[in-house]
């Protein structure tokens, strides 16, 4: 008997939460502007970046390539405008930041490639642009194709040696966070295995699904949303953008030496 | 405790499967005390962490929320599907094993299949469910922000082949891979507990034999449409044989190995030294006390091909609760885990309803824009819900078996019960 009562409860809680959800659904309140505000441990990262340490001298000139699938990108029907995607609104941020610095980001969308079919052109990508920096989107693809985990810890791994190789720093960026296709993508071993590579090479990582889980948890962005896409999108891309700034200036800039 | 398998296995399961066999397993000089079961009791013990391995199982399909600390991924390396599969083996090798003994291989093989068929079809039952979810998502759903990641939809195109591979089960759904591991594993019982019949080491052996030769060859299962079967059936066998072998008698030899003060210390150690592994991942500050050397060492902790970490972290959490909880603990009659002993009475059927649950909550968190507030009705709801349906399970199993059809073998379906 307790049970069913117990049922009954639970049911008639749910209802009446559901109903008030769905009023509140309804008049949704017009969204206020975003503050990107990231938590400071998903910005902080150990490895450095002495070429752009290097290039972000006074006079100085950051040559950034960004590398990436469809979701470093902002699919809008009508004007797709690479700007306002995150390379677009990074760049922006980092012109804000280094006023003294010529900065130029060039982006090269590999749509629909695994990591490791992306590594295998890197040398060639390279030769032709000399890059500072190189951001590395990786993840998304291998993720949707449930590529074997090893397999693709294998492809960024060979990947960014030919990055660094080539004379470049390396940043690796890691899948959107994306709650509506979490009951059909399986992020977590792509999400774990680039942090191991980040580790063994030395290289930032720039938690992206961390960084999008922590805003749609704090209220700052709606992610499950259906509607009002494109410019819920468009106020993400700006925000990485200007995390993923934040965090090149930060990792490029010297540490106080800290006791250990 | 004496041992973890032979207490595990002790008198509980007696009910269903018959007195017969009873005996010569729960022979247990360590526990005289314990002396010899009521023929009615059970083994709660079983009951209660399968039925506790479910609502973990449930939580963790639903995304992140509050209740989610509560679960002991967060906690260490492995989770509850270990112990689901573990109490799996073990009790289907307690009730297969008896009926092998008692009516022959044949019909034992028989039941297990029938067994099997059940499971399958429950999962078939499931995929329709799920088609529906995303069916409906896909066409409803525009978020430029996602164009990429709706890309997995693209199987909706050609449901001619993705249904027929998911009833060959190499399309499976993100949270439906613990029923086709559980297929696979119960339709190789059968040899499993042939091979016990002559010797119930050797078994064991092979099993060992073989999850190391999956690490060494890289064995795997291929899946539709591409990728491999995320729980990698020839490394999660081990843990399927292992509660099998403790159910053929194995834990009580263990027995002496547990009692010791020695095992003791040493779980203690790998749990804590789990524990503090684990808190580096949700506060990454914490990392950098880690050893690098030892980071490169461990990671990643394979959660497809069964860790040895994740297995010796389950062996060490089943040794504690197997010292700490004896099978005659009052606590095991208290109303309050009762729900939790009912659930993992019907493990099978709260199993899929857990999963279903999950894609539902998952639904209407999406649908409604849900917050924190709603994630824990939700998480609540589905947890009432498996406790009302495995009540209600169980009203209809004494109803039935007041109307005399007790004597069926039915009973053990529900023994050697869900998988995952």
């Amino acid at each position: 008997m307790k049970f069913v009562s117990g049922v009954i409860l639970g049911v008639s809680l749910l209802a009446g939460l559901l109903t008030a959800v769905s009023v509140r659904a309804e008049d949704a309140p017009v969204p206020a502007a975003p503050t990107c505000e990231v938590p400071d441990y998903l910005l902080s990262t150990d490895n450095a970046l002495p070429k752009v340490a290097e290039a972000i001298k006074p006079g100085g000139s950051l040559n950034i390539l960004v590398i990436g699938s469809r979701s470093s990108t902002i699919n809008v029907i009508a004007n797709a405008s690479e700007v306002a995607a995150y390379p677009g609104q990074m760049q922006i941020a980092l012109k804000e930041k280094l006023p003294s610095i010529a900065v130029n980001v060039s982006v090269e969308i590999q749509a629909k490639k695994t990591a490791e079919e992306v590594a295998a052109g890197l040398p060639k990508l390279l030769e032709s642009k000399k890059p500072t920096l190189v951001v590395w989107q990786t993840g998304t693809v291998d993720a949707m194709r449930s590529v074997d985990p090893e397999d693709f810890r294998n492809g960024v791994s060979e990947g960014v040696v030919a990055l660094q190789e080539a004379g470049a720093d390396v940043i690796l960026i890691n899948p959107q966070y994306s709650p509506r296709t979490e009951t059909m993508i399986s992020a977590p071993p792509y999400l774990d295995n680039l942090r191991v590579v980040a580790q063994e090479h030395d290289v930032p990582l720039f938690d992206r699904f961390a960084i999008m889980r922590s805003w749609s948890e704090s209220g700052e962005f709606d992610l499950f949303t259906a509607v009002h896409g494109a410019e819920l999108a468009k106020q993400v891309h700006n925000c990485l953008g200007r995390a993923l700034s934040q965090f090149i200036i930060d990792a490029a800039h010297p540490k106080p030496v800290q006791e250990n | 405790m004496t041992s973890v398998a032979d207490q595990i296995a002790g008198p509980p399961l007696a009910t269903t499967v018959g007195v017969a066999a009873r005996d010569a397993l729960l022979a247990q000089p360590e526990a005289p005390a314990i002396a010899k079961p009521v023929a009615s009791e059970r083994e709660l013990r079983l009951d209660l962490f399968r039925g506790m391995a479910l609502w973990l199982i449930f939580i963790d399909h639903l995304p992140p929320n509050l209740l989610t600390w509560l679960t002991i991924r967060n906690y260490g390396f492995s989770d509850a599907t270990e112990i689901f599969i573990f109490i799996s083996g073990y009790t289907a090798s307690f009730v297969y094993g008896r009926a092998m003994r008692d009516v022959g291989f044949v019909v034992a093989t028989a039941r297990i299949l029938r067994r099997v068929w059940q499971i399958y079809v429950a999962h078939v039952f499931l995929f329709t469910i799920f088609l529906a979810e995303i069916s409906y998502v896909a066409t409803r759903f525009e978020n430029p922000l996602y164009t990429e990641e709706m890309g997995i939809m693209d199987f909706l195109k050609e449901p001619d082949v993705t249904i027929v591979q998911a009833l060959l089960l190499r399309f499976r759904p993100v949270n439906m891979d613990v029923l086709p591991l559980y297929i696979v594993l119960m339709l190789f019982l059968p040899v499993i507990l042939w091979l016990m019949r002559r010797s119930t080491d050797l078994t064991l052996a092979l099993s060992v034999a073989l999850y190391a030769a999956t690490w060494e060859f890289d064995l795997y299962l291929t899946a539709y449409p591409n990728g491999f079967w995320a729980f990698n059936p020839f490394a999660w066998q081990l843990l399927f044989v292992f509660g099998a072998w403790c159910a053929q008698g194995g834990a009580q030899r263990m027995s002496r190995i547990l009692a010791s003060s020695i095992t003791l210390w040493i779980c203690v150690a790998y749990l804590v030294f789990a524990f503090l592994v684990t808190l580096t991942w949700y506060w990454p500050q914490l990392s950098h006390f880690m050893p690098r050397r030892l980071e490169q060492w461990m990671y990643p902790i394979s959660k497809t091909d069964l860790d040895v970490l994740r297995f010796a972290h389950f062996l060490a959490l089943a040794a504690l609760t197997v010292r700490f909880l004896p099978k005659d603990w009052l606590g095991l009659k208290s109303p309050w885990l009762r729900p939790l002993i009912l659930c993992g009475q019907h493990s099978l059927e709260i199993f899929c309803l857990g999963v279903f649950l999950a894609f539902a909550g998952h639904f209407l968190l999406a649908e409604f824009s849900g917050g924190t507030g709603l994630h824990f009705v939700i998480s609540i709801s589905g947890i009432l819900i498996m406790s009302g349906a495995a009540w209600l399970f169980s009203w209809y199993k004494h109803s039935a078996d007041k109307s005399g059809s007790k004597a069926k073998a039915t009973g053990n379906a529900d023994m050697a019960g869900g998988g995952a």
